[in-house]
């Protein structure tokens, strides 16, 4: 992909070209964390790490690990049309895959109805345009919302979703309390690194709180967030950092949800995580170690829960992003193997994969087969399941578990000290350190400080830059989608429209009203996105990026 | 390599808030001497376009990693030129699959950048072009 600038990319060959490969390992993580050549028992502050099922969690939340369950094998995808999304996922689930993971469009994403001026470009790009409850109807077809698991990687318009995904299974007399998977629902870390935001800060996380509280209530097998710190890591941030700005987060959604009534010791148990998986195989399986210990102990510390089950953290991985490289990319199938297995030894409760060429493309059919498949070896031949973490007891990773923690939780304590992560949002000093962050990260690849196979070093003359089989989005489906949308806004009860955002924005002016009901009641009513999130725009106004550099 | 005396605006058109790569290319720039602008995210092109003319700029680099860069790409020269300042010189940059570069040279592009390329790489394109 580099034939850009011709003169340019000479200099750059020229100069790997001249680079000595290197012969040694590094000696510190990407995290800094130096390392010594050998970790002696003495090194290691507590021998006795308990038993995994029980506080603080160091060795998993589960007594048995993977023997009572595997984890759930979760591909995301979506593209297009809900009925071209609606074939891939029949597609997977053929496959073996046990759980949906939804990839939306960035009009869907953002708030904005596919016949928008500034969506017209981007209808079904990055993933499937849902727009109102006809087209989640279209998506679910033939998909059972009783026995499937349901992840959507949505944000800005999470509430929204979710109440469509209440309303599909309303209408096909599914009860909600049968409903299980995920939303992604953490607003935090958008404003900071992923940028689907809508609203200002505090009502986001008003809106939040309700989808958790009604979660609680409503859907109890329903995952209503998951705090990310995926994408401030591939942002720039090392792994301590990811595990620390998530942590920091997690603890600002329970602040509000306490102001808002909640009680944590039940809410507690609806909070799961969400992770990158980058290579650097001990530093992640010991990110997973200390957060999950860090995070029972901050909850019994300064919220003084109880109830183990509330104390679990519990968490889904992606294997891939940032990690994965356009150059020789079948390399990244390994890369993607040595990743998966420490998700696993780090005990994540669901897995995705990504395929070999999703650093430049949405995978074809091909690439998204190996991509499950690597998760099915993993599970079944490498044999690295069969009992609860297998790594635990090793002095070194006993050692930079530790470590770990003491390096979070400073990174928990420096936003604290500024004032807080609400704070550090509003004011764009988060996202002026993660800038610089990412600078440094690529300074450091240009330079060949870090190595990565195949781009920085160990290249050959005439290299693979990208895979002969490429996936083309139907160029028509944009043009199907907003037709669509034209149809049925045409053919639907207006009246009721109307009437279900009107009283959509009569609860988004009092503070105390839960918005759930209302925003489920709009998705019956077939109003469409765009329209639901004009509605609270009205009353709560937009997010004003602080553009810092 | 100097860009003393360049004025360059950063822009995310569209709806993809992937800005990494914005803010590492922006900071290099400055570090490089030019005077650097950035957007923020979720610009229209007509909007990055009034920018850029009332900024008075030489350059205006696009960050694109949606798929749509096409469609930005071009809708933003059409809207330069019709503020007669089609003598901004246009750059892209992100997940740009190298079958559409040449239609993006035709549109008007005068660099594409990936994350392969090294940031010193970028600048220094940026330089040989503004400089020429």
């Amino acid at each position: 992909m580099s034939d850009s600038a011709a003169a340019p990319d000479d200099n750059q060959e020229e100069e790997i070209a001249r680079r000595a490969p290197p012969t040694k390992p590094t000696t510190a993580t990407p995290s800094g964390i130096e390392v010594p050549p050998v970790v002696t028992p003495d090194m290691v502050g507590d021998a006795d790490q308990g038993v995994p099922g029980e506080y603080p969690f160091t060795r998993g939340i589960f007594p048995d690990g993977f023997r009572g369950r595997l984890w759930t094998i979760r591909q995301y995808s979506g593209f297009g049309t809900a009925e071209e999304s609606n074939e891939r996922y029949r597609f997977l689930l053929d496959q073996g895959q046990t759980g949906l993971s939804v990839a939306l469009d960035l009009p869907t994403q953002c708030g904005y109805d596919p016949v928008d001026p500034i969506a017209k470009s981007e209808v079904g790009k990055v993933g499937v345009s849902l727009s109102n409850l006809a087209e989640a109807e279209i998506l679910f077809d033939g998909i059972d919302l009783g026995g499937i698991s349901t992840s959507f990687t949505i944000n800005g318009t999470a509430s929204i979703v979710y109440a469509m995904y209440c309303a599909v299974a309303d209408k096909r007399g599914v009860p909600r309390e049968k409903l299980t998977g995920t939303i992604q629902n953490d607003i935090l870390k958008e404003y900071v690194a992923r940028g689907t935001w809508i609203f200002p800060v505090r009502p986001s996380l008003r809106l939040i709180a309700d989808t958790i509280l009604f979660s609680y209530e409503q859907t109890p097998r329903f995952n209503a967030i998951s705090i990310a710190g995926a994408h401030v890591r591939d942002a720039g941030c090392t792994a301590v950092e990811e595990m620390g700005y998530t942590l920091a987060n997690g603890l600002a959604y329970i602040d509000e949800l306490i102001a808002r009534g909640g009680d944590v010791e039940k809410f507690a148990r609806r909070l799961s995580f969400f992770f990158y998986v980058h290579m650097d195989f001990f530093e992640e399986v010991c990110k997973f170690r200390a957060g999950r210990r860090l995070w029972a102990k901050l909850l019994t510390e300064r919220y003084g829960v109880q109830d183990p089950k509330a104390l679990m953290f519990r968490f889904g991985v992606v294997c891939g992003g940032s990690s994965l490289i356009g150059a020789q990319p079948y390399n990244n199938v390994v890369r993607v193997g040595i990743e998966n297995m420490a998700a696993v030894m780090g005990g994540a409760q669901s897995i995705f994969t990504a395929a070999f060429d999703e650093a430049y493309q949405i995978p074809t059919e091909h690439s998204a087969e190996i991509a499950v498949r690597t998760q099915q070896i993993v599970a079944h031949e490498s044999g690295i399941a069969r009992t609860v973490d297998p790594l635990g007891g090793s002095h070194y990773v006993e050692w930079l578990t530790d470590r770990m923690e003491e390096e979070i939780t400073k990174v928990i304590e420096e936003i604290e000290e500024y004032g807080g992560v609400t704070k550090a949002v509003e004011d764009g000093w988060l996202q002026l350190k993660i800038a610089q962050r990412a600078a440094e990260r690529k300074r450091k690849v240009d330079d060949g400080e870090t190595v990565v196979v195949g781009q920085n070093y160990f290249r050959r003359e005439d290299q693979n830059e990208g895979v002969a089989e490429l996936f083309k989005l139907d160029p028509q489906a944009s043009a199907r989608v907003i037709e669509k949308f034209e149809r049925i806004r045409d053919g639907r009860d207006n009246g009721a429209v109307e009437a279900s955002l009107a009283a959509l924005e009569k609860a988004a002016a009092t503070d105390s009203e839960n918005m759930m009901p209302y925003l489920i009641n709009c998705c019956h009513a077939y109003a469409t996105v765009g329209e639901m999130v004009a509605t609270l725009k009205k009353q709560w106004g937009e997010f004003q990026e602080p553009v810092r550099l | 390599m100097s860009l003393k005396g360049k004025r360059i605006l950063i822009a995310k058109p569209g709806l993809d808030g992937h800005d990494v790569g914005a803010k590492i290319i922006a900071l290099a720039l400055r570090d490089a001497g030019a005077d650097v602008i950035y957007t923020g995210l979720r610009r229209s092109p007509d909007y990055i376009a009034k920018v850029a003319v009332d900024e008075d700029v030489d350059a205006v680099g696009l960050s694109i990693l949606s798929g749509s860069h096409k469609e930005l790409v071009e809708e933003t020269v059409r809207c330069l030129t019709d503020l007669d300042a089609g003598d901004i010189h246009i750059f892209v940059g992100g997940t740009i699959p190298s079958e559409d570069h040449d239609e993006l040279r035709g549109a008007g592009a005068r660099g594409i950048f990936t994350a392969e390329m090294t940031v010193d790489d970028v600048v220094s394109a940026i330089d040989a072009d503004l400089g020429a």
